[in-house]
């Protein structure tokens, strides 16, 4: 697998960390105890289209966001957490 | 058919032509006491374990495609309980000692082989925990030996002891852990629950779960039509969130691929299960001759059931630090399997939120050594409606609570586990 890195380009997968699913969202400061537990343990686990987190640790450092399918490992679409302005 | 040394003469004199089939291939009735869904080594373990020990025998077991066609047939066969945390290691050894009764008591032989488990530490760190999880084991009834570097060296020939960066300081041995064969324990399973009356059903996928007007689950869809049930038990590792979210039920799970590797036949050199200290490498050696071991899981999210390069480059440098004698001996074949990776590393036996609906699964590195012993808890809470002590710490609650069973203290991060 090789993740196409907006800064660097295509890049081997051992350049990347892992930090999973992306569309989990941190609750407001006082929400309930459900709303964290769900945040920080509850997965949805897709087969299929899964939007992930991922980290160019051995390259940019930066932060990504991935579509990838978890049945074929094809990869959609990459874009940086924070735009940079310096995507190619 | 009882298996003995007379049936195997009388057969032998027959050409062989004689044996019945190991079970049935019934359709399925319209209505069980228990469906058990997933027909892998916990689903029909669990069946074999509800007739034998609650005399609950109106049970079917359904696979969507063949028995011992998942994780049963893909893992690396070790058993053993040399864990730390008092809350895992007596359903552990609960299993292990099952274990060591299991080829008699299913009248199938597993080829349950106590050759230990030795795992070698290279650091004074690793000294200490293996220290003090030898210490967890023995106040916890499990044997634990500790070997220094002459016993360790003397036990593993082919360990490299000129190795400057990770010398042999010695390792924790668990005599009385081993592997076994893990089709037989599948059809051992498959065979003395079909014999105790559970139909056991082949290409059945579950496809939905029936509601009562209570919510209560009721029966389950399948692509051979609906079947109501008493109580409904899911056994699906690796697949766990796809058929608890039927129900619409989120776990604290993540399915992820782990691989396994097996190398030509050699001649015997490895006579225990040895765990390399430094980087994630386990190894032993089949009946056959192949040397079977693997690693760690891929790490993202994934239901391939192959695996990726980084992890074989990865198990074989690995492999040339610990045993480099071996570096000329050729892959045979490697594989991967789809495994629940949960945010502590743990299982789930219990009871869900929703009435007569129970879960099995959850099951990563462990679950081919706990068949015996999960099973066993799991028809306890089945029958009982509540959990046997052995199982009480895995529920699904644990992490609501803040009790999560971690022992590598990875935190909620299924891959570091």
């Amino acid at each position: 697998m090789r993740i196409p890195c907006p800064l660097c380009g295509a890049r081997p997968l051992e350049e990347f960390v892992y930090r999973g699913d992306a569309t989990v969202t941190r609750p407001e400061e006082g929400a309930p105890m459900e709303e964290w537990v769900s945040y920080v343990y509850l997965r949805n686990n897709p087969k299929g289209a899964h939007r992930e987190h991922w980290r160019h640790v051995a390259g940019c450092g930066s932060w990504l966001i991935v579509d990838r399918n978890t049945l074929t490992h094809e990869i959609t679409r990459v874009a940086e957490v924070r735009p940079s302005g310096d995507a190619r | 058919m009882r298996y003995s040394i007379s049936s195997l003469v009388k057969q032998a004199f027959r050409g062989h032509s004689g044996w019945p089939e190991a079970f049935r291939h019934p359709e399925p009735a319209k209505h069980y006491d228990v469906v058990i869904v997933g027909g892998g080594g916990h689903g029909l373990a669990t069946a074999y374990y509800l007739a034998k020990n609650h005399e609950i025998t109106n049970v079917a077991v359904l696979e969507r495609g063949w028995i011992g066609s998942g994780n049963v047939g893909r893992n690396t066969t070790i058993v053993r309980s040399n864990y730390l945390l008092n809350s895992e290691i007596p359903l552990l050894e609960w299993s292990l000692k099952l274990w060591e009764g299991l080829s008699e008591e299913l009248n199938y032989n597993v080829m349950f082989s106590q050759r230990g488990v030795l795992d070698i530490f290279h650091t004074d760190g690793q000294r200490d925990e293996a220290v003090r999880r030898g210490n967890a084991m023995i106040v916890n009834g499990v044997d634990a030996v500790m070997l220094d570097r002459k016993q360790v060296l003397d036990m593993m020939p082919l360990v490299d002891e000129n190795n400057g960066r990770y010398p042999v300081l010695g390792g924790l041995l668990q005599p009385r852990a081993g592997n076994a064969r893990h089709d037989a324990v599948a059809w051992g399973y498959a065979r003395a629950a079909d014999r105790m009356g559970a139909d056991i059903i082949q290409n059945c996928e579950v496809t939905g779960f029936c509601r009562g007007p209570n919510g209560e689950v009721t029966g389950v869809e399948t692509n051979r039509g609906q079947i109501s049930a008493g109580k409904v038990a899911v056994a699906v590792a690796g697949h766990t969130s796809q058929v608890m979210g039927m129900v619409g039920m989120k776990l604290p799970c993540e399915s992820h691929t782990l691989q396994a590797f097996v190398s030509e036949a050699v001649k015997p050199c490895v006579n225990t299960v040895a765990t390399f200290g430094v980087g994630h490498l386990y190894i032993s050696q089949s009946d056959k001759g192949g040397l079977v071991f693997g690693g760690m899981v891929d790490g993202y999210n994934s239901y391939t059931q192959r695996g990726n390069l980084p992890i074989v480059e990865d198990v074989a440098e690995a492999m040339m630090m610990f045993m480099p004698a071996l570096g000329r001996v050729r892959l045979l074949r490697h594989w991967a399997g789809v495994v629940d990776m949960t945010m502590d590393g743990s299982p789930f036996i219990c009871k869900t939120p929703l009435e007569n609906l129970y879960l099995n699964g959850g099951w990563n590195y462990t679950g081919f050594k706990a068949i015996p012993g999960a099973a066993w808890c799991f028809a306890h809470t089945v029958a009982n409606g509540a959990p046997h002590k052995f199982n009480a710490p895995f529920h699904l609650d644990r992490f609501a609570e803040g009790r999560p069973v971690d022992a590598t203290g990875g935190g909620p991060f299924p891959n570091h586990h």
